[in-house]
């Protein structure tokens, strides 16, 4: 599996995610830029946490006409894998390959510590090999990361277990308290109906090496690898 | 022709808008009991050379719902001027 990682200008995360992809887990892992029109061949895109164009407008509202979003874009409705992470979930929100959006956390606070996050159903590759039962403590760093839906739209992300993490308490309970920004249903992240584009304000790539003390995320990209080898 | 449109975006009537939350109490503890509600969005003006006050109201309307406004969260709306 070729990974396809794309820097925009305000992107922090990229390197991390690299690092992540390639060094850790060795794959194949292409740096793309987000004036490129050509995804050099990567089957799976990743937008990158940060704060591309300064987060101006909205997050991710300029980032999504960026030049290489037209190929990945194409790349989504081709059936092609996309993620992203962070601001890379506000950008695909804005491009409307996902559905719903990214609003100010409902306390008005920027959020840097972990959460615990859980997989809601195994049906998609991020979440295929991660236990429902199984609480994931996994870095948050946001001010804009509550999601939302209207009422039509958030029933049938439900109905369709597009849902694919949700926040949830160290024992693994739903609940409000565990709920950092105010996300409809605890929502961490989310996927298309057709489960080829993924995002999520987490950041597994922060807690995927040994030495930084929490390898959590590791089993999110597991999931994914261990699905798209198979 | 050129016109000047002056937009006013704001967060949707049923959205908590937080900043706008934190603005009213600070109101509050300046005394300012009378005053709630308050909502904050955004003012932005820009510029159109058009042929028309049509169609320079289609571009306004284009540009406001591919980029200015998000409608799941935000309503827009504006005032078109000409200008010499």
């Amino acid at each position: 599996m070729k990974f396809g990682v794309i820097t925009f200008p305000g992107s922090n995360c990229d390197q991390d995610m690299i690092y992540v992809l390639r060094d850790l887990l060795g794959n194949e892992v292409v740096e793309l830029w987000h004036k490129d029109h050509d995804l050099h061949g990567a089957e799976f895109i990743v937008l990158p946490g940060g704060f591309s164009y300064g987060d101006y407008l909205r997050s991710g509202a300029i980032a999504n006409y960026s030049p290489i979003m037209k190929e990945v874009i194409e790349h989504a409705n081709n059936g092609g894998y996309v993620m992203g992470i962070c601001n890379g979930f506000q950008i695909l929100c804005e491009s409307k390959l996902l559905p719903g959006t990214l609003l100010h956390n409902d306390h008005q606070k920027f959020l840097c510590r972990n959460a615990f996050i859980k997989a809601d159903n195994n049906e998609s590759i991020i979440n295929r090999s991660v236990s429902t039962k199984e609480v994931l403590n996994i870095p948050i760093a946001h001010a804009e990361g509550r999601f939302f839906a209207p009422e039509e739209m958030l029933k049938e992300i439900e109905a369709n277990h597009q849902v694919i993490y949700r926040y949830c308490n160290e024992s693994g309970e739903v609940t409000k308290e565990s709920n950092p920004n105010g996300s409809m249903n605890n929502i961490a992240g989310v996927c298309n109906k057709n489960r080829n584009v993924f995002g999520m304000m987490p950041h597994p790539e922060r807690a995927a090496d040994i030495e930084l003390g929490n390898v959590d995320g590791l089993k999110i990209f597991e999931s994914i690898l261990q699905t798209v080898e198979a | 022709m050129k016109f000047i449109a002056e937009i006013d975006i704001m967060p949707l009537k049923a959205l908590l808008d937080p900043q706008g939350k934190a603005v009213s109490s600070s109101l509050k503890n300046l005394n300012l009991s009378e005053i709630d509600n308050v909502r904050i969005g955004k003012h932005i003006s820009l510029e159109i050379n058009a042929p028309s006050e049509e169609v320079a109201k289609e571009k306004v309307e284009e540009a406001c719902k591919k980029i200015l406004a998000n409608q799941l969260m935000e309503s827009y709306e504006f005032e078109l001027k000409e200008i010499n």
